[in-house]
């Protein structure tokens, strides 16, 4: 009882901010706020995989272009004439839309995960630096693909997308993947994912299919992606495969390691700052990019193991997990 | 040169088959492992039977962790064998194997670094988890209960191995003696029923060894667990094994008891050395 | 069969650059298991020293062998100075941390040389003077090859067969070579192995400069991000012969550079990148230890 009241309660706050915000931010901070969102979901769905399973994926942008592009598609060919329906029949436009929004998220989401098992499976006996470079190969070649398929727009882009993406549905989809990862890491399957990261072979020794959870992890970790990648698209409202560069995807690996690979609240925090601060520098766009790549490698010479390194910010009042938090993050052991 | 050994008897010449009594729970028959044109392992035959603690001794390279890594699944043999309470286990993935009832520590300590003691020993109870990804995420009650076993079970073997104030101290952290404790602990908590420890007593003081000595002789009656045991420190192999079977070169060269194994001419002239005799004698 | 020849040397003629950068590709990573992101970038760096060398020195307005094999040095000693730096300032700092750390610190110094390139060169194209006249010589049979492309197979095979000398032969490609198979025994044996690596860093930056001369000789039109792909390729290529091993970055860049053209030549201009991804996904998944790469097996 106490957590559906609690899963009632969250809800509410994010209605209660989907109609806020637009109040109080201009449309420019209501903007980053949302982008910010998508890189958090985003970010810790990339931890999924780099982090929690110590896998070497750098072609997350790929998965978060299948999401991207599906969920799109559905939309416009199948969803936005089903909300039109829904709406015709009396039913409000917020439901209609949200309904038909969440059937294109999950669609894309689905598609983004068949590719991550199809990309995760035969790669996965690989060693560390080639499955990195066979996972930024698949991410090229997805986007490559794209820009070759007309339906899709091609590489003149993909327009006409409808604007259905609200803070809530962002909200919904942070709480999605952060509960997941938490919930999992503290678990004896994401325990498993842990010990592949720490030693396979000893893993594998004591009882951890090792392939399955690390198909698992991609399957996850690309799902969220595509996730992402769908608000965005009902975000952006608009498409183009330059968005999906391997640019995107070291982004969202700087995020990554930025925060503390294996860290969720690592994760989230770094994602919220690495979308601000290109904002914040916009106005100096030549140097733009240049500071970004001095930041990467001032962080990874000095502080490598990220913000939080692997340990996650604990609330003193939060529920406790089935097994007890480890020590406090500022004690350490 | 003995002649054919009667059940249960002396040692036979190298290499031959023993019966033992009572059930067998592992049988190498015929195992040998190739690497391109090394033979690691060369037609091995081993049997151990229920509760007992065998010995595998010889030296280095000798192929006694192949052997290990061949049960466990690691490798497969190129040809043979390998035979678990009567069904054939070669071929099978490790993990397979860890769910049927074995399971191994490592040469060179594979423990998993960043996680604390408790985490370590939870992971090795995974193969019997009951509790799936889907109670995991809704918190189930079922995956309440799971969890609440793992982690008394993980911290009721913790106290048996003396690490009960380490339970939440990271991995890396631990003095090396307690590293291998950590590791057995981690052994035992899949259940098996048939335990692999490769050079447990390695990097410890004679203190540490015989403390190590007792708890393995421990651990096996409490637990009713057949040990294979591959170690180079003679009095503790001398201490607690029943049975030895000496490896050279991938050739088991003799099998025996430990009184048999310390006179053997072969033994004495690959592995031992002359001067063992009288550091046994105590 | 006369075009047929005619895209062999061209083919071979394009895989003698990327086996060039190939070479740079493989050394690192023998001796740091680290994929060097960067060095595409150090490839664009020496075209555009090149062309300042080749400004300052006013080898367009009086062309002359002694003046271009000077733009070739000049660029080449800028490039290996960029490479030292890179090694010292970037690389060494983070060799104890995580594998994905180094990776990250890597890709961030190529968008650093690539965005930074931009602002000091100015995004607009640059050209590459003709230090060398053009012609082109008859082969017969209706093939023909191009002075410049002479040029490119002399002077990458002679680069290969110095360096080839040096590993083999020199005290320092023994101790290149020792500290690829092992740090800590090499330091026992007295090597600077803090030293080697810059070495192998410096090496592998020079033929990556020669490279990017020699391609602006053929194709004078360079910019900032003219190393992205070209780098890609030639890590590819690195791959496909086996990283780690030098003579299968050669075999690599040969087989990439005549896949290629082959690929544009018989098939589709419009593949000519693809066609490097797709190797790499078919011998990543069928050969992951290259054509002449050796497996090791880890030890349990």
């Amino acid at each position: 009882m106490a957590r559906l009241l609690r899963a009632v309660a969250v809800l509410a706050v994010l209605v209660g901010l989907d109609l806020a915000l637009p109040r109080f931010l201009n449309p420019y901070y209501l903007r980053v706020l949302m982008l910010c969102g998508i890189s958090v979901i985003l970010a810790v769905s990339l931890n999924l995989i780099n982090g929690f399973t110590g896998q070497f994926s750098i072609g997350h942008a790929g998965f978060m272009a299948v999401g991207a592009y599906g969920s799109a598609m559905v939309s416009l060919h199948v969803g936005q004439h089903w909300a039109a329906a829904l709406a015709g029949v009396g039913i409000p436009a917020v439901i209609a839309q949200g309904a038909a929004l969440l059937v294109a998220l999950l669609a894309g989401g689905a598609l983004a995960g068949i590719a991550g098992y199809l990309v995760g499976l035969p790669s996965l006996r690989l060693r560390g630096d080639y499955l990195a470079i066979v996972t930024l190969g698949f991410g090229e070649i997805i986007r490559v693909l794209i820009t070759n398929i007309e339906a899709v727009g091609a590489a003149r882009g993909l327009p006409g997308i409808p604007p259905w993406t609200t803070f809530f549905w962002v909200g919904i989809g942070m709480l999605a993947v952060i509960v997941l990862s938490l919930r999992l890491a503290n678990s004896t399957h994401g325990r498993a994912l842990f010990a592949i990261r720490d030693d396979e072979v000893a893993a594998e020794a004591l009882g951890v299919d090792t392939t399955r959870y690390k198909v698992l992890a991609f399957v996850l970790g690309s799902f969220f992606a595509g996730i992402a990648g769908g608000l965005f698209a009902h975000y952006n409202a608009y498409l183009h495969p330059n968005s999906f560069t391997f640019i995107k995807s070291i982004e969202v690996i700087a995020m990554v390691v930025l925060g503390g690979l294996g860290s969720v609240s690592g994760s989230v925090l770094a994602a919220i700052v690495l979308t601000i601060l290109p904002e914040a520098l916009r106005s100096a766009q030549e140097w733009r990019m240049v500071i970004y790549s001095l930041m990467l490698i001032i962080l990874m010479v000095t502080r490598p193991q990220g913000l939080m390194g692997s340990r996650e910010f604990r609330w003193p009042w939060r529920h406790r997990p089935a097994a007890p938090p480890a020590p406090a993050a500022g004690g350490g052991a | 040169m003995a002649v054919a050994a009667p059940p249960g008897g002396a040692a036979g010449p190298g290499g031959g088959r023993r019966r033992v009594n009572g059930d067998v729970v592992l049988a190498l028959d015929h195992v040998t492992m190739q690497f391109g044109g090394l033979k690691a392992v060369a037609e091995l035959d081993l049997e151990v039977g229920r509760g007992e603690l065998v010995g595998l001794i010889g030296p280095n390279g000798a192929g006694k962790t192949t052997v290990f890594n061949l049960i466990t699944g690691v490798y497969t043999p190129t040809h043979g064998r390998i035979l678990f309470q009567g069904h054939p286990i070669q071929g099978l993935k490790p993990h397979v194997i860890a769910k049927r009832g074995i399971t191994r520590t490592f040469q060179n300590i594979r423990l998993f670094a960043s996680r604390c003691c408790r985490d370590n020993v939870c992971i090795a109870e995974h193969v019997h988890a009951r509790a799936g990804l889907l109670d995991a995420v809704l918190r189930t009650p079922r995956f309440a209960r799971d969890e609440a076993a793992m982690r008394e079970r993980a911290d009721q073997l913790l106290a048996l191995m003396g690490l009960d104030a380490w339970a939440d101290v990271r991995a890396a952290e631990l003095p090396y003696g307690q590293q291998r404790r950590l590791e057995i602990a981690r052994a035992l908590a899949g259940q098996p029923s048939l335990l692999l420890l490769d050079e447990p007593a390695a990097g410890l003081n004679p203190q540490e060894s015989d403390e190590l000595m007792h708890l393995i002789e421990e651990v096996r009656r409490r637990f009713e667990l057949t040990i294979l045991l591959i170690e180079h420190d003679m009095r503790v192999v001398m201490g607690i094994c029943r049975r030895i079977a000496v490896l050279d070169y991938g050739v088991k060269i003799a099998e025996g008891t430990p009184a048999q194994i310390r006179t053997d001419r072969a033994v004495i002239e690959a592995y031992l050395g002359e001067d063992v005799h009288a550091d046994l004698g105590a | 069969m006369s075009e047929f020849l005619q895209q062999l040397i061209n083919g071979v003629t394009l895989g003698c650059v990327y086996a060039l950068i190939a070479l740079g590709y493989t050394m690192v990573y023998g001796i740091l298991r680290l994929i060097n992101f960067a060095h595409g970038d150090v490839y664009m760096l020496g075209a555009f020293f090149g062309l300042y060398a080749a400004r300052w020195l006013g080898a367009q307005t009086h062309p002359n062998p002694a003046s271009a094999l000077a733009v070739l040095l000049i660029a080449m000693a800028g490039c290996g100075l960029v490479g030292l730096i890179i090694e010292r300032a970037a690389y060494k700092p983070v060799r104890q941390s995580s594998r994905l750390a180094a990776l990250i610190t890597a890709i961030g110094v190529s968008l650093l040389l690539e965005n930074g390139g931009r602002l000091v060169f100015g995004a607009d194209p640059k050209f590459f003077p003709q230090i060398i006249p053009a012609t082109n010589i008859a082969l017969g049979g209706g093939v023909t090859i191009s002075n410049q492309q002479l040029i490119i197979l002399g002077v990458s095979i002679a680069l290969m067969i110095v360096l080839r000398v040096i590993v083999l032969y020199t005290r320092v490609g023994k101790a290149m070579r020792a500290v690829s198979h092992n740090h800590t025994a090499a330091a026992m044996m007295g090597i600077s192995v803090d030293r080697i690596i810059s070495v192998t860093f410096v090496f592998g930056s020079m033929l990556a400069a020669a490279a990017g001369v020699l391609v602006a000789l053929e194709n004078p039109k360079i910019e900032p991000y003219m190393g992205i792909l070209p780098g890609l390729k030639a890590f590819v290529a690195a791959v496909l012969g086996g990283i780690g091993n030098i003579p299968g970055a050669v075999l690599g860049g040969l087989v990439m550079g005549i896949a290629e053209v082959m690929v544009v030549g018989y098939v589709s201009p419009t593949y000519r990148d693809a066609i490097a991804f797709v190797l790499l996904i078919v011998i990543l998944l069928v050969r992951p230890a290259g054509i002449l790469g050796t497996a090791t097996a880890e030890k349990v």
